[in-house]
């Protein structure tokens, strides 16, 4: 009993330590990728090629004085960005690193997932509201609705992966995406459900309010959106929790879609780190390239589009399980 | 272990409290709430009984009452709006008229 | 352990639930329903339906809470434009009366003897062995089919009447 909670405790230790590096330095990469796609530097001054910049930021934020505004409602404003970040980070406990470095193997592994990310759209919806703001409220209202919205195709698109691997819990769909087709192709789940991959993709993409689907921060019109009153720390934990949910995401598209830790000769950990990487720098890619969706458009998209499309994707991955199972 | 007896004082409280909200909030909002909490409170008797009878059918009821109240959820909220737009609150004495 | 754990759980849902009916603010309210629906997602995972806790939370707390604090936002509920709660007595009575009958009909009838009926084949052992999922999912998709099926057209029609309902104006 002893051994297993200090184990546990190590562990949760290890993730939330790494993951919370990996958000800091997170910032410091997208600011360089989107620099260099728009042929400018980036930052640069603070340390060797910026590289202290996340840590001279932390600071800044941690010493800028808190505001509450006056009629905020005071204690949700407070709480909302605790709610917002803490679904972010226990995302994780259930995200297998390698062969045996995963915090828990729980049976409804995926459900997990889902209904921990689903709570994070509280903490904006809060905030929103709480800041007693018209365009925090917009701001708010914008990411409820579309957020629930993105939910129902993002929760169709990974049918087909569980129907393939029989199983929700994540280990376990790692593990069925072992070996290969004819010795070359691997058995990642993204070659037979690349509909349900793309799907995946983009809507995870609008979950994490990131351009394209940045609507509830859209600057131009909002503002700053859901946390235009936040200022000091409570602003950091918001940007924060935006960052950890985004490698939350690129995790559990590498779980689900990429075989996970799976790969040649190199030790499983750096594979995953690997393929986690490839999807964050495909989200920067997108934030820099794809302006963002009119409001209308991005409603219909989700219901009219992606919705159809992981039905239809959930239909045939049935049919040919049928047919070849 | 935790007796059957415990789950099912606690899931008859949940339920008291449901009706005392219904009884005596006046918004409609609220109310809708209390009507939740106990569809909660039976759902939490259905899993006791499926644990403790080591059976599932319980487990499969609790589906049942989910799928139930989110289908009542959105209609009645629906409602509400629809309310709100004719009489400008969510009062339920205000709205008590068949002519609003 | 788990006598611990269950007493937290059941406090938090009662305390929540007694909130949620005495705050005069919609949004608290809200709050404190979401709260115990969590406390009772926690109670589940101790009777070990861990597939149901998570749809629990899932589909309570992750789309109808969520629903319903996004119409208290747009119909702009604020605390100011409600009255402090009263409670009328039959309200305050009729709930009392019917916890007391709960009580006496528990008291009566599982408190001493603990009267339950035939035991099911899905022990905890077996569940363990055939995993939580796939049990529930065999019974729900052998003998309860019919009735699964017909829940869709109940959100079929909830579909069509939230729409119908909430649009402004049918064309």
């Amino acid at each position: 009993m002893m051994d297993f909670l200090v184990a546990t405790v190590l562990k949760i230790a290890l993730v939330m330590g790494l993951v919370l590096l990996a958000v800091a330095y997170l910032t410091w990469l997208e600011r360089k990728v989107i620099g260099d796609i728009q042929v400018r530097y980036g930052p640069s001054r603070v340390g060797r090629f910026g590289l202290l910049q996340p840590i001279a930021d932390g600071i800044k934020l941690m010493f800028k004085e808190d505001i509450v505004p006056a009629n905020a409602d005071r204690l949700i404003f407070c709480l909302a960005p605790a709610i917002s970040i803490i679904p972010a980070l226990i995302v994780f406990a259930v995200i297998p690193f390698g062969p045996s470095f995963v915090i828990t193997d729980v049976n409804v592994g995926l459900l997990y997932v889902f209904a921990v990310t689903s709570l994070g759209v509280y903490g904006i919806v809060l905030a929103g509201w709480a800041s007693n703001s018209k365009y925090a409220l917009l701001g708010g209202l914008r990411s409820s609705a579309q957020m629930v919205s993105y939910e129902l195709s993002l929760g169709l698109s990974v049918v087909g992966v569980v129907m393939m691997a029989g199983s929700l819990s994540l280990v376990d769909i790692v593990e069925a995406q072992k070996g290969s087709w004819y010795g070359i192709l691997p058995r990642w789940n993204v070659i037979p459900q690349f509909l349900g991959f793309v799907i995946f993709l983009v809507s995870s993409n609008a979950e994490l309010n990131r351009a394209p689907f940045d609507l509830p921060e859209a600057e131009t019109e909002l503002v700053a959106g859901f946390h235009t009153e936040y200022s000091s720390m409570k602003f950091a934990l918001f940007f924060m929790a935006e960052y950890a949910n985004m490698i939350g995401a690129s995790a559990m598209a590498t779980t689900l879609f990429l075989g996970g830790w799976q790969g040649p000769l190199l030790p499983p950990v750096f594979w995953f780190v690997l393929k986690v990487f490839c999807f964050l720098f495909l989200f920067m890619w997108l934030r820099a390239t794809v302006p963002r969706f009119r409001y209308d458009q991005l409603m219909g998209f989700g219901w009219k589009v992606l919705l159809p499309l992981a039905l239809v994707n959930v239909m045939f991955t049935a049919a040919a399980l049928l047919m070849f199972a | 272990m935790v007796p059957l007896w415990a789950y099912l004082f606690l899931s008859a409280f949940l339920f008291a409290v449901g009706v005392v909200g219904v009884a005596t909030r006046r918004n409609a909002l609220v109310i809708f709430m209390s009507i939740e909490l106990m569809l909660n409170a039976v759902n939490l008797s259905f899993v006791a009984f499926a644990r403790f009878l080591h059976s599932l059918d319980g487990q499969v009821f609790v589906f049942f009452v989910m799928t139930v109240a989110a289908a009542e959820v959105a209609v009645g909220l629906a409602i509400i709006i629809a309310i709100f737009r004719n009489a400008e609150t969510v009062n339920v004495d205000e709205v008590h008229l068949l002519k609003g | 352990m788990e006598w611990a754990l269950f007493l937290i759980f059941a406090l938090v849902a009662a305390v929540a639930a007694a909130g949620m009916v005495l705050q005069r603010s919609p949004i608290y309210s809200a709050l404190c329903l979401i709260l115990a629906l969590f406390a009772q997602g926690g109670l589940y995972v101790l009777l070990h339906a861990e597939l149901i806790a998570a749809v629990h939370i899932f589909v309570y707390a992750g789309a109808i809470m969520v629903l319903f604090l996004f119409v208290i936002m747009l119909l702009d509920l604020r605390p100011e434009s409600h009255p402090p709660v009263q409670f009328n007595r039959v309200g305050v009575l009729a709930g009392f009366v019917l916890a007391g009958a709960l009580l006496v009909e528990l008291a009566l009838g599982v408190g001493p003897r603990i009267i339950l009926g035939p035991r099911g084949p899905y022990d905890l052992e077996t569940l363990r062995m055939v995993g939580n999922t796939q049990a529930v999912g065999r019974v729900l998709f052998g003998e309860y089919l019919i009735p699964f099926e017909l829940t869709s057209v109940i959100l079929l029609a909830a579909m069509v009447g939230a729409m119908v309902l909430a649009k402004r104006r049918l064309e």
